[in-house]
């Protein structure tokens, strides 16, 4: 079995929790740059990337954020449990002090919107009857608001220090996101009880 | 000089198409011998016509006006314009009727993600024979299809689109969280189907039921599961060796009644087919028929196969 392990704040935990299923990890933690660790049957990557690698069968598991899977929430894998780390939150927020954001609804008849998750910006907005125009970022999306381009921001969240560093506040809480297990469909069935057995081992925990 | 055209389509070139039809011609002379008779129907239909079969289902990606203003759709399957054919040409001919096609079927793609807009299919309509006698003749007919394009390391995974909401039933579940369940079923995502079974009670063993894959032993104690059972008796020895039942399978096409199928090989990522009993859908036309069809995709028949190594 391949697994697909995500680099970035999800890693170490993933990394422990693949342990504790008694996979040796350690030359996947000693090596910043290599991306394919054959013999440990992991492969690393963006955590935005995992879904598309599962999905097309190159990996037959798959570790990502609940954030990821909303956001591509068409893609053909089976969630399979809900991991309890890396939660954090996706929110809606905007510069602090007065509502500019609230202002533009109001004077302009919608709200220009950054954001790294256009698809859950767009849900969300549509479902709670507000007009938005979503901008989408690759990068820093607290930068948008700041220098004038948007009113607002939908982006994750653990802490909340960078938005507070950069002078934005939460308005609203969209939905909370945590690390899930996600699994290939035809791997789901053909490497049943090899699954079946991590699952069990993960909720055993 | 380059001239493109759209993505999502493609050029098919001698070499490849030579292995393609090694393919078909397999597949044909197992139709043949079980005596289906090819069938092809237009590319375009009438949108009202096509959706009068399953609205979602007919899900038509391509519409077009025509010079009176009628709306014509490009197919986006085979089996409701089968099911048109039945109503409109057959209309009192002696059951079952066995048809078989090879045709181009269409569909929308998201954007970058490598899907084809144009899919070969191959695959067959059994009209008329009921299940499960009618169904294992399906199944049986797909494994012999699969032979002949020389796949070996196929399975089929076996499950039923009303098991889980009778199981539900059963357990007492009421209906409006009866909904929420299965759609958490159909979207795959099993972490949120336990937090809606959790809202509705917890009732016992659903989660596991929905989860369940494997050979025939996982049906016992599943009184659901017995139109699955009395299926696999009806299937050969080397058709029952490839079979995996899996309790929770929810094809995405509505109009499916019973027994549903998909196709796995170890070589591909995705199911390179599936099918399943329909048996309401010939109603909506006019001709009320219990039928049972399967369709694969040839070209990821083709791809298996490379993969394989079995050219």
């Amino acid at each position: 079995m391949r697994i697909a392990v995500p680099r970035g704040a999800l890693f170490r935990e993933t990394l422990d929790r693949l342990d504790g299923l008694g996979v040796d990890t350690a030359e996947v933690r000693a090596n910043d740059r290599k991306l394919l660790f054959e013999d440990a049957g992991i492969v690393t990557m963006r955590p935005s990337d995992v879904a598309t690698y599962v999905e097309a069968g190159a990996a037959d598991l798959g570790i990502t954020g609940k954030d990821v899977l909303a956001e591509q929430s068409e893609r053909g894998v089976y969630e399979l449990l809900d991991l309890g780390f890396g939660g954090c939150t996706m929110v809606f927020a905007t510069v602090e002090g007065e509502d500019s954001a609230g202002e533009a609804l109001r004077r302009l008849g919608m709200m220009r919107i950054a954001t790294k998750y256009p698809r859950i910006a767009a849900r969300y907005f549509e479902r709670t009857g507000r007009q938005v125009e979503i901008v989408e970022v690759k990068g820093s999306v607290e930068l948008a608001p700041l220098t004038g381009m948007v009113h607002g921001i939908v982006d994750l969240t653990a802490t909340g220090t960078t938005l507070r560093e950069n002078g934005l506040v939460v308005r609203e809480e969209i939905m909370e996101s945590t690390a899930r297990l996600i699994a290939n469909p035809v791997s789901y069935r053909l490497k049943a009880a090899e699954i079946d057995g991590v699952l069990e081992r993960l909720r055993a925990r | 000089m380059i001239h493109p055209i759209p993505s999502g389509t493609r050029d098919v070139l001698p070499d490849e198409l030579r292995e393609l039809r090694a393919i078909t011609d397999g597949m044909r002379a197992v139709f043949d011998a079980r005596s289906y008779g090819e069938v092809a129907t237009p590319a375009l239909e009438y949108e009202d016509v096509l959706t009068r079969g399953d609205q979602a289902a007919a899900d038509p990606a391509y519409r077009l006006f025509d010079e009176h203003g009628n709306v014509l759709v490009l197919r986006s399957d085979m089996t409701i314009p089968i099911a048109r054919v039945v109503a409109t040409r057959y209309p009192s001919a002696p059951v079952p009727l066995r048809f078989y096609y090879l045709q181009h079927a269409y569909r929308a793609v998201h954007q970058h993600r490598a899907q084809p807009r144009e899919i070969l299919q191959v695959g067959i309509e059994l009209v008329g024979a009921p299940g499960p006698e009618g169904t294992a003749e399906a199944v049986t007919v797909l494994c012999a299809a699969l032979d002949a394009a020389g796949l070996r390391s196929y399975r089929v995974g076996l499950g039923d689109a009303s098991l889980f909401s009778r199981a539900l039933e059963r357990a007492g579940v009421e209906d409006g969280a009866r909904d929420t369940i299965l759609h958490e079923l159909a979207t795959r995502d099993l972490v949120g189907l336990e937090r809606e079974l959790a809202r509705a009670g917890s009732p016992d063993g659903l989660l596991e039921l929905a989860t369940t894959r494997g050979g025939i032993d996982t049906l016992d104690g599943v009184p659901e599961a017995e139109p699955l059972r009395a299926l696999y008796d009806g299937l050969p020895e080397d058709v029952r060796a490839r079979v995996i039942f899996d309790l929770g399978l929810v094809r995405t096409l509505g109009y499916y009644t019973g027994a549903v199928f998909e196709v796995y090989d170890a070589a591909f990522g995705a199911p390179i087919g599936g099918g399943g009993r329909y048996d309401d859908l010939l109603g909506r036309f006019g001709r009320e028929l219990p039928a049972c069809g399967w369709a694969l995709d040839v070209e990821r028949v083709h791809a298996a196969r490379l993969e394989e190594g079995v050219v």
